[in-house]
């Protein structure tokens, strides 16, 4: 594998890897704010030992989040340094806004409050668990603002003097049309990986009947955070096709290997062969139409086919292969929606059982297996987003392959993904065993809770 | 022109403060499997920095992310040209920064041992390799003049380099025994007293080298002789403090030390970012790596509303975590949050 490869293999396992902790980071800090703010306002202990419990899963799995997001901040400079000169003047700024504005915000109240439980006024100690969840909200607005620039450049001129990229209007990168949809997308997509998270584990006790009480309320707030989210975002990532059929028409055509340009489009459930050399997979069970809205918004829209859009970017461009891996595009799209459609079933009949969980055997079954789907879901879907924007790194302006670092060899990228690849697989393995570990527990007990600072602390409890 | 300077010294004070912050973190992980001598002792002094070690690991976060808003070129070529040891210290900062959570949630004796021996090596390595790191940008690495590093691993580990790195390593040391001694009670505090006053005149002897050779290696212009005279006497005010047992007074000084000898590399360094050991036509310098007056205004906008606000509250937690933590107090877990391990039968 040549250099690129290799840091291309890199950046995307560990942005994949990132991306298994930081759904669950954004989601949950926001769940385990609503029990916190319920035991606020009814205080039940329930509510405090759901926010306790959970709380403990979530400063777990931020750990891992938060390591791995440093790595992230370095990679640009160190296998894409070709990128870093030619996007910085661009790019730079959402990613240190994202330090400034939200990384800050993040990590200082989540020590405050995970340590500020018997320091702070009940007041102020929920205000900073919202805090947590704000910060990390922000992360991801800022950090998508800088992804959706690399899918759709706007707010920038090429400096003729550097032929690099050179920014001239921040307003119109942060209200771009691609990252407002993406964002809610991504916004959209952590609330159901902590929702189904939240309900798995509380099935899993609710089958167990431990705790019974306490999980149906856990079980009964991630149904009703699930099934809105669930279903606006199966609304939002359509709309994210028609989006993208605007935008980047070839990542579309390629998620429905439709090479050949039609109006209307069908759309294939299932298709065998279909890799980027074979242009005539057999497709099976075609619905007609849908295709046509999927990408377009309208019956009859045309979508325009791979063999014109490479006929096209040649054109524009000069001589090469404008076309992504189809059989990635096409099979990443129909994992997330088949996958997502899933979740969805699974929230309504949640829904209307919702009332007698304790007594669904095979709701809380289909519930407990249900955990690992959001995050096959995410990956898929950044699978769709970026491997669909190859062979370009920045869409339009800067090939992957001349955005690599040209002083880093292939020897010093093997070392760094061998080590990337040794750690982050131990780090799995304990942060998983942790997680799990603590999931099977009860709640914790609590006694009254007293606010007074003073009071003798008891000894240290880990 | 002028805003590029304005963000130079922005990125040298963040620079600093990141060292000063989470130095002590790095002093703490470093010695708390000395201080501590049982289980008891080694969580209280985990204590001391456990609400705060995250938030401040932040300005280092913000140190990347602004050298790549600001002077993308100097961002560009000094993470790809220092590859070995941005590695390095990347392992150094993961394995140091997982230990926390997994050791609070470890349950036997034996993984508690190993997150104590991660936190302690994540803490040994990341200073070191990040103090030979900024020093060779002063020091200069071979760099080309289309900015490209042309060397290999050998010229990131000259002399000079390493000794920067040691030196802000052992002032992490000081500057966390007498964080210690501030902060905790009995015996962890007795061993912290103890280490620190020993290692602090090693700090000052270290710092007078730094000072000599960058002075005399490195130095031009009067403004920079001046940082290194203040680290000299910051330094040798820190062992003073230190043998006299004035713990406010030592940290300090161990504070201003380490941010003299941070603050020097950068006060030699300017107008240049990166010296090329080729000749002046590789170096990069502020001028020529810097991002366009509109980008930095718009960061300039940013950090000026930001900046304040982070610094409030991120003051504010040292407030509300002032207390000194002694034998009882203060439990690495909120206290009524977890019963001990957060145990519990596991449900059937
Ligand atoms: C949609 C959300 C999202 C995405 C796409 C990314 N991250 Fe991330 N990141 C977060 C959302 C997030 C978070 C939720 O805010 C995290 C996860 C756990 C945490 O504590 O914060 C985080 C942590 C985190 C940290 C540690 C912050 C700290 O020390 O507190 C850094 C430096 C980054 N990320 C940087 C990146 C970079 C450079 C990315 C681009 C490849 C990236 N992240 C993708
Ligand atoms: C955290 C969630 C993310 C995931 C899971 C992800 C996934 C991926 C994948 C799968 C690739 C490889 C594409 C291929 O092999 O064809 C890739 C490449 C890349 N992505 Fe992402 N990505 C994420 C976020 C981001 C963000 C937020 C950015 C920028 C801000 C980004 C920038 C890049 C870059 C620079 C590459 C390497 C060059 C390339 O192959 O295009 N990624 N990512
Ligand atoms: C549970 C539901 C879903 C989850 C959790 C989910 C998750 C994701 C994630 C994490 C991404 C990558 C980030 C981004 O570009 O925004 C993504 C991209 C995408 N999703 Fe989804 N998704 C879901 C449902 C859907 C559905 C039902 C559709 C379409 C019918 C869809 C269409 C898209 C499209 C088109 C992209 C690519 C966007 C781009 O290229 O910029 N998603 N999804």
């Amino acid at each position: 594998m040549s250099s690129v490869e290799l840091a291309r293999l890199q950046f995307a396992s560990t942005s994949i890897y990132h991306f298994l902790f930081v759904p669950l980071t954004i989601g949950l800090a926001l769940i385990t704010a609503i029990f916190q703010t319920r035991w606020h306002r009814g205080d039940r202990d329930d509510d405090l030992r759901l926010t306790k419990f959970f709380g403990t899963l979530l400063v777990i799995n931020i750990a891992v989040g938060v390591v791995t997001g440093l790595v992230q901040e370095f990679q640009f400079g160190m296998t894409w340094s070709g990128y870093a000169r030619f996007v910085g003047d661009v790019f730079g700024a959402p990613l240190a806004m994202e330090g400034l504005a939200a990384f800050f915000l993040e990590s200082t109240f989540l020590g405050l409050w995970w340590f500020g439980w018997d320091r702070l006024s009940r007041r102020v100690h929920l205000a900073t668990i919202w805090a947590v969840a704000v910060g990390s909200t922000l992360s991801a607005a800022f950090i998508m603002a800088a992804n959706s620039w690399m899918q759709y450049p706007v707010g920038y001129v090429i400096d003729a003097g550097t032929g690099r990229a050179r920014l001239t209007d921040i307003g119109a990168v942060l209200t771009s049309p691609v990252f407002l949809r993406s964002f809610l997308h991504v916004l959209l997509a952590a609330l159901v990986t902590a929702a189904v998270v939240v309900l798995a584990v509380s099935a899993w006790h609710l089958r167990r009947a431990s705790s019974p009480e306490v999980f149906a309320r856990s079980a009964r707030v991630a149904l009703l955070v699930l099934a809105p989210a669930v279903v606006l975002n199966l609304l939002v990532g359509s709309e994210l096709g028609v989006t993208e059929g605007e935008f980047q028409p070839v990542k579309i055509a390629a998620a429905e290997a439709q090479w050949t340009t039609c109006q209307p489009c069908s759309f294939s459930l299932f298709q065998v062969g279909g890799g980027t050399a074979d242009k005539d997979p057999t497709k099976l069970i075609q619905v007609p139409h849908l295709l046509s809205v999927l990408a377009t918004n309208s019956w009859d829209g045309k979508v325009v086919g791979l063999n014109d859009l490479q006929a096209q970017y040649q054109a524009q461009y000069g001589p090469g292969d404008y076309i992504p891996n189809v059989f990635v595009q096409y099979w990443s799209m129909r994992v997330m929606a088949y996958l997502a459609g899933l979740v969805a079933l699974l929230a309504v009949w949640g829904l209307w059982r919702r009332r007698r969980l304790a007594s669904s055997p095979w709701f809380l079954r289909a519930a407990i297996w249900a955990l690992p789907l959001p995050f096959v879901i995410n990956t898929a879907g950044w699978m769709l987003t970026e491997n669909g924007r190859q062979p370009w790194i920045v869409q339009g302006l800067q090939l992957t392959r001349d955005a690599a670092s040209p002083s880093v060899g292939a020897g010093a990228v093997i070392t760094s993904l061998a080590v990337f690849v040794l750690l982050y697989g131990l780090l799995a393995v304990v942060a998983w065993t942790l997680m799990f570990r603590h999931a099977r527990r009860p709640p914790p007990a609590v006694d009254v809770p007293d606010d007074a600072a003073d009071a003798p602390v008891p000894a240290p409890s880990y | 022109m002028i805003l590029a300077d304005v963000w130079f010294v922005a990125l040298a004070v963040v620079w600093v403060g990141f060292l000063l912050l989470e130095g002590f973190d790095f002093g703490v992980g470093m010695l708390h499997g000395i201080v501590g001598r049982d289980e008891e002792g080694r969580e209280e002094a985990i204590g001391t920095i456990a609400p705060v070690w995250d938030g401040n690991e932040v300005w280092l976060v913000l140190a990347v992310g602004g050298t790549f808003a600001a002077f993308p070129s100097w961002y560009a070529t000094m993470f790809s040209g220092f590859y070995p040891l941005v590695l390095l210290a990347l392992v150094g900062l993961i394995v140091r920064g997982v230990s926390f959570e997994f050791r609070a949630h470890a349950e036997s004796d034996r993984s508690r041992r190993v997150w104590s021996a991660t936190l302690t090596v994540g803490s040994l390595v990341t200073p070191l390799v990040l103090g030979i790191a900024l020093a060779d940008l002063l020091h200069g690495v071979p760099i080309d003049t289309a900015q490209e590093f042309v060397g290999g691993p050998g010229d990131l580990v000259a002399p000079y380099p390493v000794v920067t790195g040691l030196t802000i390593t052992l002032l992490c040391l000081v500057h966390g025994a007498v964080f210690l001694a501030l902060k905790s009670g009995g015996d962890v505090r007795r061993r912290a007293t103890r280490i620190a006053a020993l290692l602090a005149p090693f700090g000052a002897l270290a710092v007078v080298v730094f000072a000599a050779w960058t002075r005399f290696g490195y130095g031009h212009g009067a403004p920079a002789a001046a940082v290194e005279l203040a680290a000299v006497l910051a330094a040798l005010a820190a062992a003073g403090l230190a043998w006299a047992g004035r713990w406010a007074g030592a940290f300090a000084a161990t504070t201003l030390t380490i941010a003299a000898v941070a603050g020097s590399l950068f006060a030699e360094l300017a107008p240049r970012v990166m010296v090329s050991s080729l000749g002046p036509a590789g170096d990069l310098t502020i001028a020529n790596s810097s991002s366009s007056p509109y980008a930095l205004t718009v960061m300039t906008v940013v950090l000026a509303v930001l900046l304040p606000v982070v610094l409030l509250y991120q003051g504010w937690t040292y407030v509300v975590f002032r207390r000194r933590l002694g034998r009882s107090g203060p439990a690495a877990h909120p206290p009524r949050a977890m019963p001990p391990g957060d145990e519990g039968p596991v449900a059937p």
